[in-house]
């Protein structure tokens, strides 16, 4: 008898309804106190190609991707000999068995339910027939894995409170599955669900939803963006939050503005013109999307202008993977535009981060006046995770870095706007119409003197440049510093990730003590790197590095920006689009070694 | 051009305006543009319209793109805050500073290649979306800083200095502007600052999008015979549709017209435009007329100029999206950030 410990893969057509019965099957499961790792695999489609919802159920809380399916929903005639295939020797197959299908393993249980039979005779109209298929699986499922019924019944109530029409109709389906599969089938199956308090007091929401709600906290005011997978929803739960929590009182205006902007391009302009101003303003973009705004990033590097960016990376290169995450805008980011520039990454690796990290991204873009790019994924930003609940510290304000009002400006002598005051080399800016006399000065992306003057002398951008490189240093202090792994096992051997290749790390180690292999983990959580990460790599004789990408672009940028030995570092990687499994990190390292190691190509460029 | 510094001291008994602050107080460094450029003289129009309004300076900012024309907010209103962007792309910067701080007053200015060119997806929907700001277009027909290549704005009948023919029709910007919604569209010459400031000081005083399309010759790449952009053609082929006259609020109106041949219109701050129609057939407030105007007279080889469109019903940007009527940029944690125990409903509503 397994225990919550399995993968369930549902098959279906795109735009039949599925995504919301799915949904509602992973929360049953979550609410019964059972971690929980849902995750949409779809087409960049609006109806009719197949997509999968994947849930990981894991008591253990290892909530990374795992390759093989325990139990199979194949609703999908178009990829049903693939979903069969997917199937683990010993695992089920559940399918609607009103249609005759040849099923050609005979090392897999089958549970056929004729669902479009059960729902025909009780619906008549034709697309609650096709909608309530979906519910009437999950209600099956309910009774093969011996899931509260209770719990799902009150979701149901919850979710259709105020239409409560629909109530009974979809309680209606679950029982219909239900019961059919407790009538013809030994249930539960020796694979199940019980309630547990493994949960805690965690919650379940995708990073794009934290994201748009930590903006909401962060006291983001502008947003402004252009609709782009999977970054479109960190919009639209901004507007969706502000809604809730950001309409005057009084006069039922909006204490924001959200602009659908006519490009990426407009959209960062938006951006750097509002943060010039003194509002907090962030757009959130996509592989694409970065590429257009990277002219504008110079502009907002080289004049010093705070900006946020939520890059929800998906699979690159060019249009590529639209659908399908990746962790390939590393370097894209890290050098966005021409000339010397450089910018300021973090990497969350879950939705509490993806909420503390945009309140953290504000204050640290106003505090060193620069773009600060958050870099989320599709997996995060497009996939519920089980995650610990937000929480904000009330005693801290908004950082809104170093800004000069009137009366501190009638007290310099000469305000320079680029004047390394504080030998921090961040200067002092003003906002427009501060002052009658003082403090006005001329923002441009032509090269400047400390006074915002044109200037075409090579030591005055020299010296403009080099305050640039020492601002940037400064940085590495303020930026969220590295995890460590909680067992720190002294090894030779360390190991770096970073973004969601965290939720596979801990099952990983576990796997890597099995095989007796010890090694000491360290998370990066941003760039610049702080000299932690350096001492990392410095005090272990060979270092792992994960990536989710062909190049390993983290490991380059390590090897640029740090004084290490760039053969120490062994990348990792993996780029189908896929989210990494433990699995796939623990062979590669294993492989590596065992002295197989695969030469990537991007080893020989980096160590030019 | 000249790169020295500007004498700071003035003539002791220079004219103050409501502000107390002489003509000096508006402007700004010496310009680097070539001895007698038009984007000076728009300079100067600007200067004089601000002190005229008795604008405080630091109320409001200078946004700019890349060009000769971009160049030119280093030369007025050294007390405002500018913002040189980059090409073509200064209609997004503004419409974000106009979101953050409403309050502000903003002079857009651009070139014809930055506007109609690189730019022109970005000026249409900030023109679409109704920024509240004066965007100015000072329109020479030629990329001045590249050497004189032909602009979008440049006539197909235009011929470049070494006689080159243009293959393609020009984009009117101001007949663009009006299809595009904006609710105030005017076209100046930079040489006739009688009908420019005028015009300048009546689309600061209005709410919404004003576009003023100012031809602005370039002395050193367009002013040469077979150009439809010199100073000469001008001249010879410029046909004023109306007269504008400035009146702030609570100046009374002296001279007296014959009955039609004028249009009062009272701007959002109270003070009122009036237009002497020198045709007599013009009505400013139909877009479908003005746009046949403009047309009728391209056909004959001359150029519409005045206030060609003007309607105060429209609303601007920030009534559109039914924004606070606070600046965004004035609020603080009290007004802005909810408190734990909203997050905590939140928290739970995510159970």
């Amino acid at each position: 008898m397994i225990v919550n410990d399995f993968v369930i893969k549902f098959a279906n057509v795109n735009g039949s309804g599925s995504a919301s019965a799915n949904a509602l099957f992973a929360k049953a499961i979550f609410r019964m106190g059972v971690p929980v790792a849902p995750k949409n695999i779809f087409p960049s489609n609006i109806q009719g190609l197949p997509t999968w919802f994947e849930c990981r159920v894991n008591g253990n809380g290892y909530l990374g991707r795992r390759d093989g399916i325990d139990i199979m929903v194949a609703m999908n005639p178009q990829s049903w000999d693939e979903d069969i295939k997917a199937i683990l020797p010993g695992g089920y197959l559940l399918y609607d068995s009103t249609f005759i299908r040849e099923i050609e393993r005979d090392d897999i249980k089958t549970i056929g339910i004729p669902l479009t039979q059960l729902c025909n005779e009780r619906f008549t109209i034709p697309r609650e027939r096709q909608l309530f298929k979906n519910v009437a699986y999950v209600g099956a499922l309910t009774g093969l894995l011996d899931m509260d019924f209770d719990v799902i019944k009150g979701m149901i109530s919850e979710q259709f409170r105020g239409k409560d029409k629909l109530i009974a109709p979809n309680i209606d389906a679950l029982e219909i599955g239900r019961n059919y599969a407790l009538k013809y089938f030994d249930c539960p199956l020796d694979v199940r669900v019980e309630s547990s308090d493994a949960v805690g007091d965690q919650i379940l929401i995708d990073g794009n939803a934290a994201a748009g709600l930590g903006c909401v906290f962060a006291g983001a005011t502008v947003a402004a963006w252009y609709p782009i997978t999977p970054s479109t929803s960190v919009a639209e739960a901004f507007e969706s939050y502000c809604h809730k929590l950001r309409i005057d009182e009084e006069t039922g205006q909006k204490k924001f503005a959200i602009v659908q902007a006519e490009d990426e391009l407009a959209a960062i302009g938006m951006v750097i013109g509002a943060n010039w101003n003194g509002a907090r303003a962030f757009t959130a973009t996509s592989g694409p999307g970065i590429s257009l705004m990277s002219e504008f990033l110079g502009l907002a590097y080289f004049a010093e202008v705070p900006a946020v960016l939520f890059n929800i990376q998906r699979g690159g290169p060019s249009t590529g993977m639209p659908t399908r995450t990746q962790q390939s805008d590393i370097t894209a980011c890290a050098y966005a535009s021409h000339g010397d520039t450089k910018h300021i990454l973090i990497f969350p690796s879950n939705p509490t981060e993806c909420f503390d990290f945009a309140i953290e991204a504000f204050d640290l873009a106003e505090r060193l006046q620069t773009p600060v790019i958050i870099m989320s994924d599709l997996d995060l930003g497009m996939n519920e995770w089980t995650t610990k609940p937000f929480k904000i510290d009330e005693a801290r304000g908004f950082d809104r870095g170093k800004v000069l009002n009137a009366e501190q400006l009638d007290e310099v002598e000469r305000f320079g706007r680029y004047l390394d005051v504080d030998g921090d080399g961040i200067p002092y800016r003003t906002y427009p119409g501060t002052h009658p006399e003082k403090g006005a000065f001329f923002t441009r992306g032509t090269s400047h003197n400390e006074y915002a003057g044109y200037t075409e002398d090579g030591s005055v951008n020299v010296r403009v440049m080099e305050r640039l490189v020492h601002k940037f240093n400064t940085a590495k202090e303020l930026v969220p510093g590295p995890v460590f792994g909680q067992d720190r096992q002294d090894s030779t051997i360390g190991l770096l990730y970073f973004g969601t290749t965290a939720i596979s790390i801990p099952e990983a180690m576990e796997m890597l003590d099995g095989r007796d292999i010890k090694i000491d983990t360290m998370r990066i959580r941003a760039f610049p790197f702080s000299k932690e990460v350096e001492d990392f790599i410095d005090s272990h004789e060979k270092v792992f590095l994960v990536e989710q990408n062909r190049d390993a672009q983290l490991r380059a940028l390590l090897v640029n920006e740090c004084e290490i030995d760039p053969a120490k570092i062994v990348p990792v990687l993996n780029y189908d689009g896929s989210p990494i499994t433990a699995k796939c990190i623990v062979d590669l390292i294993a492989e590596a070694l065992a002295g197989n190691v695969k030469q990537v190509e991007s080893n020989t460029v980096a160590a030019e | 051009m000249s790169y020295i510094a500007k004498p700071k001291f003035h003539h002791p008994n220079l004219p103050r305006n409501g502000l107390g602050l002489t003509r000096r107080d508006y402007e700004g460094a010496m310009s680097t543009l070539c001895a007698g450029c038009g984007h000076d003289s728009v300079s100067a129009a600007i200067v004089e319209a601000c002190f005229e309004l008795n604008l405080p300076a630091h109320k409001l900012a200078k946004m700019s793109g890349i060009g000769c024309s971009s160049k030119t907010p280093t030369y007025f209103l050294s007390k405002s805050h500018g913002f040189n962007s980059v090409h073509g792309r200064m209609p997004s910067v503004a419409t974000g500073a106009n979101l953050a701080n409403n309050e502000l007053k903003y002079i857009g200015v651009s070139g014809d290649g930055d506007t109609a060119s690189i730019g022109f997806g970005q000026f249409a929907h900030a023109v679409r979306r109704q920024v509240d700001m004066l965007y100015i277009v000072e329109n020479n027909g030629t990329y001045g800083l590249t050497k004189g290549q032909f602009s979008a704005t440049n006539d197909r009948v235009s011929l470049g200095r070494k006689g080159q023919k243009n293959a393609f029709d020009s984009i009117d910007l101001a007949a663009m502007a009006i299809q595009l919604g904006a609710s105030f569209v005017g076209r100046g010459f930079s040489g006739d600052k009688e009908q420019l400031v005028p015009m300048i000081k009546a689309a600061l005083s209005h709410k919404g999008f004003a576009f003023i399309d100012v031809i602005s010759p370039c002395v050193t790449f367009n002013n040469h015979n077979g150009s439809t952009k010199s100073f000469e053609f001008f001249r010879d082929n410029e046909r004023s549709i109306t007269a504008t006259d400035y009146i702030a609020p609570r100046e009374s109106i002296t001279a007296e017209y014959e009955e039609g041949s004028v249009i009062d219109v009272t701007l959002h701050d109270s003070s009122k435009v009036r237009l002497r129609k020198l045709d007599a057939n013009y009505d400013p407030s139909d877009s479908a007329a003005a746009l046949q105007h403009i047309m009728k007279h391209e056909e004959l080889g001359e150029v519409a100029t005045g206030l060609l469109y003007l309607n105060v019903e429209d609303t601007e940007l920030k009534e559109k999206m039914d924004m606070v009527n606070v600046p965004l940029n004035s609020l603080g944690v009290a007004e802005l950030r909810p408190d734990s125990n909203k997050l905590e409903s939140i928290n739970k509503s995510l159970r």
